[in-house]
């Protein structure tokens, strides 16, 4: 179970107040109005930001004071996420070793996560030698060697077209469904939670609500988000 | 910031500017520590002063004032030789003073180039001897600089900002709105900041430019404190001066240079699609070429008076070269181990008081440092035995301020840019360091490196005070072939010494480049 | 550098080890550099002393005697060589140096009476021009041409002191109306000699202010005949150049005998041709050939050492006025 044991998150004048949980092996959408602070609640999980009150608990071990890359978590940004100047191979490596001291089984699961996305043969290639549906292919071969328990999406694939996003979040649902791991994905559009989440956290005046069915919630929407569906 | 995480840690930074700080600000103490009570400052002291900010403060606005379109203009346009150009721009600077202002006289002076022009129209010799032949000469040593540090900032822009810029159809005002006001904003303060405190240092060329004791700056009160005077106490009172002075500049500097970077691209080669038209052409060209002749003019005469006496170099004349590398080596090894941290530590928002401890190494008469740490030094060692390490390490902190102006805003790009992600996976300290600061930052580390060997290859600075026989480098024997008649061996040694310091700045400097242009 | 500082520390000390004792002597840098004095000063010396002479460069003669006064009885040195008489009162006055008991034969334009500073070579300052131009016959006439200049400033130059007590010399009170007359003759003031001297050779001024001995190098190692020293009616300053043992010296007999070496033939044969100035004894062969050529002063000045320093400050003073006009 991760729960956020009445966390407080303040930035400069804008707080969110969380208390909630979530089963382990949920796809969760984190939806609400622009600025409402999904990003804020994903960072301070991912350990970006830290809590002015509360806990944040996962399997009972408390995360609060871990540091971000010691967290059973695996994050993607909404931009930057791979180095422009590391290979694919290396990039992806990284989730399994920083220091990129690889052993063959490690370079060899490198190359399995990479043809798992899709990628086979491009470990040498630099980032920029890729498209953009590529880059985030290597970013989630990154995800799959990292082996957490829980992935964040902070809208990675919002760059991306709308097929070549689908084909994305599929991917996602795909990956988590062989790993087991918990998915919170930051998601401005109602169909993208509609597509792999079955249940949403609504962040909204300050507050992100425990997790609710996805249909339910879009079909019969409460009327903070019902203003930002429109 | 503070309670943010980070990739990296600031300690080694603020260890690195405390080492600075207390090299300069203990030498000073030592001084005054040894000092009998002398006359205080009077009132040739404040007229120097006056002198010094004055001249600095003009050199320095003209420098960079002409800086700016220089750089601009060789940062969009590609031309046969512009390697060349811009690796030849680090070399004024690191002429030893006494070659390059024969230099200067040969193109500017009563007898020069320029002259004999004029008298082909029947026109009389330049005037050089004043305050504008003090700026003229400043900005020839510092125009470069200016300009390399300026079009650095320019190719930090990345590719891709240029490219949605040209996307948007940005004409050429918008262009300057857009990317390159906020541009100059963060590097033009800093750039300023630097020549000032180049210039208030001056003496020697401030002095024979300046036609006379009109020219009198605080380092030559400095210099006459000391050697005519004896007076520790005025020297070190003078110093303490000029450390505020830059201090300040610093401060304000620091201050002002605000605004974010641009954010990181991804590595594309930059391509420009902007100032094609052809005004814009024809005012590049005159920049780039004024740039040119006003640089390379000095340097070839300096080349053309050494080249007889390259011949026939004596044997401690090569020796000489040998330790001026030697120096030069150790001294850009130091410069990194104290700069880098201190870039990162800035990066990670812990700037003004490292930034300003960086910049006092400019300040710092050599003089003042040099007495300062024979007054440390001798007591417990041989300074004679310590030539070579103590040169070196007064010289990296002289170099300091340059690589930190360098590195620091490539250093915040990568920690802003990257720090989140490294941090999410677990990449810190060494990791992070090793795999992602230090390979981001190849190319500012490589220009730095480069400019801080150059430096150290030509400084005389306190290896004049700590001259061992057995141990001299290249810009002392040149003084010794000077003070021996011996004008054409010297002239000979100074062109060697400015292809050893070429050479280090460009192998360095390549060395460092990972845009696949400049 | 760890090993660096190691290794010299080793170097230090293998000849701290060695057998003979060690004399240091303290000097100018150009006294030790390759093309001055001090190698063969330092090979002659060895052959007859069964010691080991070690030359020390530090500087000019001003930075020479600060360096001194740094180190204070503690100092390394035995021997400092290379002050001039505008600096040994001042020398004097840090009790540091002890008399010596060299006599000879001097060949210098004054009598030699120091008790504590023995002379081993002099010159005269002097304008140097081009042989083929006209040169004025003295101060007055040089402010009245339209000649340029090139001088050394006295705050941070050895000649460019000499200068300041020739004027004063020559012309005491009046020497603050000299200078506003060469105000404009002055093309500029440069830090020291080597700067001058190479802007006069470049063209910058038609006379640079060097020694009357200056055209000997040109002559001898150049075969240059184009180089002369102009002759002052007024008389030339001279500048006579010392050594002086101290006090504190742990081999005071050795030092003793290098000050004896130092107006000897072997010594002051090196003289003329590595430092170009006038050796303090003349050699038993003569002067080099050569400086047969060189102009004589009909007149020698020289400020006893109390009243050079007594004058020093208003002087610099005055120039500093006359020329910030």
């Amino acid at each position: 179970m991760l729960r956020l044991e009445n966390c407080l998150i303040e930035n400069g004048g804008f707080a969110l107040h969380a208390d909630l949980e979530i089963a382990p092996g949920s796809r969760i959408a984190v939806i609400g109005p622009s600025g409402a602070g999904k990003s804020t609640l994903i960072e301070a999980l991912a350990g970006f930001r830290a809590l002015s009150e509360g806990a944040i608990r996962w399997r009972d071990y408390d995360l609060t004071p871990i540091e971000p890359g010691k967290r059973p978590i695996a994050m993607l940004f909404q931009d930057g996420n791979l180095f422009p100047h590391l290979t694919v191979a290396q990039n992806v490596g990284l989730g399994i070793h920083p220091n990129l001291r690889l052993d063959n089984a490690q370079q060899a699961n490198v190359q399995a996560a990479l043809a798992r996305v899709g990628l086979d043969g491009m470990g040498d290639r630099k980032p920029a030698a890729l498209s953009g549906g590529q880059q985030s292919r290597v970013a989630l071969a990154r995800v799959l060697v990292q082996g957490r328990d829980l992935l964040l999406l902070d809208e990675p694939f919002a760059a991306l077209g709308p097929a070549l996003k689908a084909e994305m979040l599929d991917l996602v649902a795909e990956l988590v469904a062989e790993s087991g791991a918990t998915l919170l994905m930051v998601s401005h559009d109602p169909s993208d939670a509609r597509r792999i989440a079955d249940q949403v956290v609504l962040v909204a005046e300050g507050e992100a609500d425990p997790p609710m069915d996805t249909a339910t919630l879009l079909d019969n929407p409460p009327p903070a988000l019902k203003a930002y569906l429109g | 910031m503070a309670d943010r995480a980070q990739p990296v840690s600031a300690r080694a930074g603020i260890g690195a500017a405390l080492v600075v700080a207390a090299l300069i600000f203990g030498t000073l103490a030592a001084v005054v520590l040894r000092a009998e009570p002398g006359r205080g400052l009077g009132s040739a002291d404040w007229a120097a002063l006056r002198f010094t900010l004055i001249q600095a403060c003009l050199s320095a606005g003209l420098s960079v004032a002409l800086a700016i379109p220089a750089a601009r203009a060789l940062a969009r346009r590609r031309f046969a030789g512009r390697r060349l150009l811009i690796a030849l721009l680090g070399a004024p600077f690191i002429l030893p003073v006494i070659v390059a202002i024969l230099g200067l006289l040969q193109v500017f002076g009563r007898a020069g180039w320029l002259s004999d022009v004029l008298a082909l129209f029947g026109l009389e010799p330049v005037q050089i001897y004043g305050l504008h032949g003090v700026v003229l000469a400043h900005v020839f040593f510092n125009l470069p600089l200016a300009t390399r540090l300026i079009l650095q900032g320019w190719q930090e822009i990345p590719a891709e900002r240029f490219r949605l810029a040209a996307q948007l159809g940005a004409d050429a005002r918008a262009m300057r709105n857009l990317l390159e006001y906020p541009m100059l904003r963060r590097v033009v303060p800093g750039a300023l900041a630097v020549i000032f405190a180049i210039c208030l240092s001056s003496f020697a060329v401030a002095l024979t430019l300046g036609g006379g004791p009109r020219a009198t700056t605080i380092e030559l009160a400095i210099y006459q404190a000391f050697r005519f005077d004896f007076d520790l106490g005025r020297a070190a009172m003078l110093s303490g001066l000029q450390l505020v002075l830059t201090g300040a500049a610093a401060l304000v500097a620091v201050k002002v240079a605000v605004g974010e970077g641009f954010g990181a691209g991804l590595d594309r080669p930059l391509q420009r699609w902007d100032g094609n038209s052809t005004t814009s052409r024809v005012m590049d060209g005159f920049w780039i070429l004024l740039a040119a002749a006003f640089l390379l003019l000095p340097l070839a005469a300096i080349a053309l008076s050494g080249v007889p006496g390259l011949v026939g170099l004596k044997a401690s004349v090569w020796t000489a070269a040998l330790n001026s590398i030697l120096v030069a080596t150790l001294s850009t090894v130091l410069m990194l181990v104290l700069a880098l941290p201190m870039a990162t530590a800035v990066a990670l928002g812990r700037g003004t008081v490292i930034e300003v401890a960086g910049i006092l190494g400019l300040a710092a008469s050599p003089l003042v440092i040099g007495t300062g740490l024979f007054i440390v030094i001798y007591p417990i060692a041989d300074p004679f035995a310590l030539a070579l390490p103590v040169t070196a390490l007064v010289n990296a902190v002289m170099a300091l301020p340059f690589a930190l102006r360098i590195l620091v805003p490539r250093a915040k790009s990568v920690v802003g840019r990257y720090g989140r992600l490294s941090m999410s996976l677990d990449m810190r300290g060494l990791p992070f360091v090793l795999r992602v600061l230090l390979p981001r930052m190849r190319a500012q580390i490589g220009f730095s490196a480069g400019l801080a060997a150059a430096l150290s290859m030509g400084d005389l600075g306190v290896v004049a005070l700590f001259a061992d026989p057995e141990f001299a480098t290249l810009p002392l024997q040149v003084y010794r072939l000077m003070g021996a008649y011996r004008m054409e061996a010297a002239a000979g040694a100074a062109l060697l010494l400015l292809a050893l310091s070429m050479s280090a700045f460009w192998i360095l400097d390549r060395g460092g480049r990972w845009h696949a242009e400049a | 550098m760890k090993y660096l500082v190691i290794a010299a520390g080793l170097l230090s000390t293998t000849a701290a080890y060695a057998d003979a004792p060690e004399l240091t002597v303290y000097t100018y840098d150009s006294f030790v550099s390759d093309w001055g004095p001090g190698p063969a000063v330092e090979k002659a010396f060895e052959e007859v002393c069964g010691c080991d002479l070690k030359l020390v460069g530090a500087g000019d003669g001003a930075a020479l005697l600060a360096r001194i006064k740094l180190e204070g009885e503690r100092s390394d040195a035995d021997v400092v060589l290379g002050l001039d008489t505008n600096l040994t009162a001042a020398a004097k006055a840090t009790g540091l140096f002890a008399d010596h008991s060299v006599t000879a034969d001097y060949a210098l334009p004054v009598t030699w009476t120091d008790a504590t500073f023995a002379p081993y070579d002099w010159g005269y300052f002097s304008f140097v021009h081009n042989a083929d131009a006209a040169a004025p016959a003295n101060f007055k006439e040089l402010a009245a041409s339209d000649k340029k200049i090139v001088i050394q400033d006295p705050r941070s130059s050895t000649p460019g002191l000499g200068l300041l007590m020739w004027v004063k010399a020559a012309y005491g009170g009046e020497a603050p109306a000299i200078w506003a007359d060469l105000a404009d003759n002055v093309v500029t003031v440069t830090k020291g000699w080597s700067e001058a001297y190479g802007m006069f050779l470049e063209g910058e001024a038609d006379m640079v202010l060097s020694y009357t001995t200056s055209p000997a190098y040109h002559l001898i190692a150049e075969e240059d005949a184009s180089k002369a020293a102009a002759v002052f009616d007024e008389g030339h300053y001279m500048q006579v150049e010392v050594a002086g043992k101290l006090a504190a010296s742990d081999q005071p007999e050795l030092a003793d005998q290098f000050l004896a070496f130092m107006v000897s033939d072997a010594f002051q044969s090196i003289i003329p041709t590595t430092n170009w100035m006038y050796p303090a004894v003349t050699p038993a062969e003569g002067l080099p050939k050569g400086f047969e050529t060189l102009v004589e002063p009909s007149k020698s000045l020289l400020l006893a050492e109390d009243e050079a320093a007594a004058v020093r400050d208003a002087a610099l003073e005055e120039w500093l006025t006359a020329l910030s006009q």
